[in-house]
């Protein structure tokens, strides 16, 4: 039996083919914005992964640290390390804020990490090349987004700090990526303030009498030294042990050590559902508008395919060719379409995915689930190009 | 030619149709569940570790010497100022307590006036003395009554007490007049030894209270560091032990040291020991005092362990191991970890042993199911 569908492809096939790859771009632009919206979410659970915590001590009374600023004192981790149930207990800060290199600047979350050695909370999971942090000062870890390489020399606040370690997929919940450094680093990079700004508190503390006290006067050093150090954290990140009930373990640290603790569940509901939960949904709409247009389209498509050939099936009509016949034509041509649009798609998103500034996530679900929209769009569409093309008078074959 | 290009036609067709799928393919097993996982494997090293202690801590002076006045007055003269370099015993300045020299003219009035009180009574002693010993002599004659010897006696009694109140007092005008001599010699600001001026809390004219510091002094040849190190890992910290030095300011010039003492007393808040670093010799120019400094203390030698970088350590369950591979198949093997150097090399004290393939990086978390490929590295190295 002669395959009506694939000798019509085959005369039109440079048309054909283009329409099809037309339509794989723009199915590729809809799996991509799938993408983005996964990799949105995903940025703040990765953050989450990485913490290799159980539960996350705070401040009280604060959606910390990720999504409020949160002030813990550093040795509140002795108090959480007693409670039982609690398997270790460390310390941890974080500081968005610009770190240059020679080669330039960028945006980077500045994680402290309590030196507890690899494998410990806070710490990165894995390298992708050089070592983790053995120094417990002026040594970094740094995401590979952050265009950092090994060996390089980076200024964070005062002091200058080496690359002995990369790492891959270790952002905060907005996609900067994430810098570690030793705990006593971060918690002085996180409140020293510039030169200029300490010299004049300097010069306002010793012009205040009360300070300065010349029948006193070791009380001015005093007051200065307690101004400039810095003995807070923004975080506890708590590990379980292997038989303990997170819930149980978080109200006691709550009754009495009257803290703020979430566990992974609660901080996963602050980060996406309240941290980048309008951000998201902006592109989840996007999306959805995407995916609406670019089911429109190929529908219009598809019509059009079938409407330009509308003479030729009079012809059939005429010739005496079965219904079903034309029917399987169009529904033929039309997932002949649909498959060579996905594929294109599938691989113009795959290979223009890792260009983005932020995580593009093309997870395998969004692509069966796009495949099965994309088929059954191609068939839906063809009900009107079918519709259309039963209507057609064979007469139209000849008439003008 | 129909047929001719009915042929080239469908082939171009098949060659596109070939195209797209083997792009299809390779998306499917680049991306995805179906990729390969890439790893880079290390070798499981049979090694003596070096540990190193890593600390900062700041350029001090080791002997600081604040000079200060025992009395309040004023600097009239201060010959020295910052930087000065000073002799054991210089006049550094001079403090004036404003009344001081009334006072010992006052103190020396009033030791002379106690020598005359003394000459008095000495003189009342010598006269009641022998007036005693007379009247002694005519009682048995009784050419005087008893009642009158009783009270010569008495007068004489009385004498020697004046005398000995009037010499206890010259004593303590004497002792106050030089007390106050002293005085005014510590009105001089003498150098203790030989050194220079770091500080001068005060200027010329300015009225200083007593105990108040008015210059510091330091000696510049015995200049040592501060330094805090971890308490993790400082148990093998000893004195002696040989020590590199980089100045803040001589960033790409190290000295070397060895370390003079460990302080008993640790930092309870930063979890900090503290020790002194001594430079093996002193840098020149020398270091400003306060100057940040990076010490690395060089431990004494382990003892034979298998060895892994602390890239490789990963922790899965609460459980800390590393990934090994059994035929291409990752799993994973908890270790327990010794210590490590300052170069990332850490000690496996159980659930290794030398020449094991361990993954050292991996572009994605490993499971046991994972499907890997072996590639030298992952990122570019330099």
């Amino acid at each position: 039996m002669i395959s009506l569908a694939g000798r019509d492809i085959l005369h039109a096939w440079g048309k054909f083919v283009f329409t099809g790859v037309g339509l794989g771009l723009l199915i590729g632009v809809t799996l991509t914005m799938a993408g983005v919206y996964r990799g949105m979410v995903d940025d703040a659970q990765v953050l989450l992964d990485n913490s290799a915590a159980d539960l996350w001590v705070v401040q009280k009374d604060t959606l910390g640290p990720y999504a409020e600023p949160s002030n813990l004192p550093d040795d509140t981790w002795r108090a959480v390390a007693n409670i039982p149930g609690v398997a270790n207990a460390s310390n941890v800060t974080y500081l968005t804020m610009q770190v240059s290199s020679a080669s330039g600047e960028t945006r980077a979350l500045v994680t402290g990490i309590a030196n507890s050695g690899p494998g410990s909370s806070g710490w990165p999971l894995r390298l992708l090349a050089g070592r983790q942090v053995s120094k417990n000062h002026y040594e970094a870890v740094a995401d590979i987004a952050s265009g950092f390489k090994l060996g390089d020399s980076i200024q964070i606040r005062r002091n200058r700090y080496l690359i002995v370690g990369l790492t891959k997929r270790m952002v905060s919940s907005s996609g900067d990526p994430m810098i570690f450094i030793p705990l006593l680093d971060a918690q002085q990079a996180q409140f020293l303030k510039s030169n200029d700004a300490i010299a004049q508190n300097r010069r306002r503390i010793s012009q205040n009498p009360i300070f300065n006290n010349p029948r006193n006067p070791e009380v001015l050093d005093a007051v200065l030294d307690l101004q400039e150090s810095n003995t807070q954290v923004n975080a506890v990140l708590v590990q379980l042990k292997a038989q303990a009930e997170p819930k149980q373990v978080a109200e006691d640290m709550r009754r009495w050590l009257r803290l703020q603790v979430y566990d992974r569940e609660q901080m996963e509901q602050i980060l996406v559902g309240k941290l980048i939960a309008t951000s998201a949904r902006q592109i989840l709409m996007f999306l959805v508008i995407l995916a609406v247009v670019s089911a429109a389209i190929v529908a219009f498509i598809i019509y059009t395919l079938t409407m330009g050939k509308i003479r030729e099936i009079a012809v059939l009509k005429l010739i005496g060719t079965h219904n079903k016949s034309i029917i399987s034509m169009i529904i033929q041509q039309a997932l002949a379409l649909g498959i060579i649009g996905f594929m294109v798609g599938k691989i113009a998103a795959t290979v223009w995915a890792p260009f983005f500034p932020k995580y593009v996530l093309l997870v395998t679900q969004d692509t069966i689930t796009g495949l099965i929209a994309v088929l059954g769009m191609c068939v839906l569409a063809s009900f009107v190009a079918i519709y259309a093309a039963l209507r057609v008078d064979p007469a139209d074959a000849v008439g003008g | 030619m129909p047929e001719f290009f009915k042929q080239k036609k469908l082939l171009a067709v098949f060659a596109t149709m070939a195209l797209l799928a083997a792009g299809f393919i390779w998306v499917l097993l680049s991306s995805g569940p179906l990729a390969k996982i890439k790893i880079v494997v290390t070798e499981v090293q049979e090694q003596r570790l070096e540990p190193a202690l890593f600390g900062i801590g700041t350029v001090a002076a080791r002997y600081n010497y604040r000079i200060a006045s025992n009395n309040v007055g004023r600097a009239t003269t201060l010959n020295a100022d910052v930087g000065d370099k000073v002799e054991a015993g210089e006049i550094l300045g001079i403090i004036d307590v404003v009344d001081l020299d009334e006072k010992i003219n006052a103190q020396a009035a009033l030791v002379e006036r106690n020598k005359a009180q003394l000459n008095e009574a000495q003189t009342r002693l010598d006269y009641t003395g022998k007036q005693a010993e007379r009247y002694r002599k005519l009682l048995p004659s009784r050419s005087v009554s008893e009642e009158l010897d009783a009270s010569k006696q008495h007068e004489w009694i009385l004498a020697r007490s004046q005398m000995r109140s009037a010499t206890s007092e010259l004593v303590r005008a004497q002792a106050e007049h030089l007390g106050l001599l002293a005085l005014r010699e510590d009105r001089y600001l003498r150098a203790p030894v030989s050194g220079l001026i770091i500080a001068r809390h005060i200027d010329q004219g300015a009225t200083v209270l007593a105990g108040q510091t008015v210059f510091e002094l330091i000696d510049p040849q015995q200049l040592w560091i501060d330094v805090r190190f971890d308490q993790a890992g400082s148990m093998l910290l000893a004195e002696q032990q040989p020590t590199q030095i980089i100045l803040r300011s001589q960033e790409l010039q190290p000295h070397t040291g060895y370390v003079a003492r460990l302080e008993w007393l640790a930092d309870a808040v930063t979890e900090e020991r503290r020790a002194k670093v001594m430079f093996t010799q002193q840098p020149n120019p020398a270091p400003s005092i306060g100057e940040l400094a990076e010490v690395t203390v060089q431990l004494p030698q382990l003892a034979s362990t298998p060895v892994i970088a602390n890239a490789a350590i990963m922790r899965q369950a609460g459980t800390l191991g590393v990934w090994l591979l059994d035929d291409q198949q990752p799993f994973f093997q908890p270790v327990r970890i010794g210590r490590s150097d300052l170069a990332g090399n850490v000690q496996i004290l159980s659930g290794l042993s030398a020449g094991q393939q361990v993954v050292l990086y991996s572009s994605k978390p490993l499971t046991t199911n994972s499907r890997v490929k072996r590639v030298k590295q992952l990122a570019d190295t330099p």
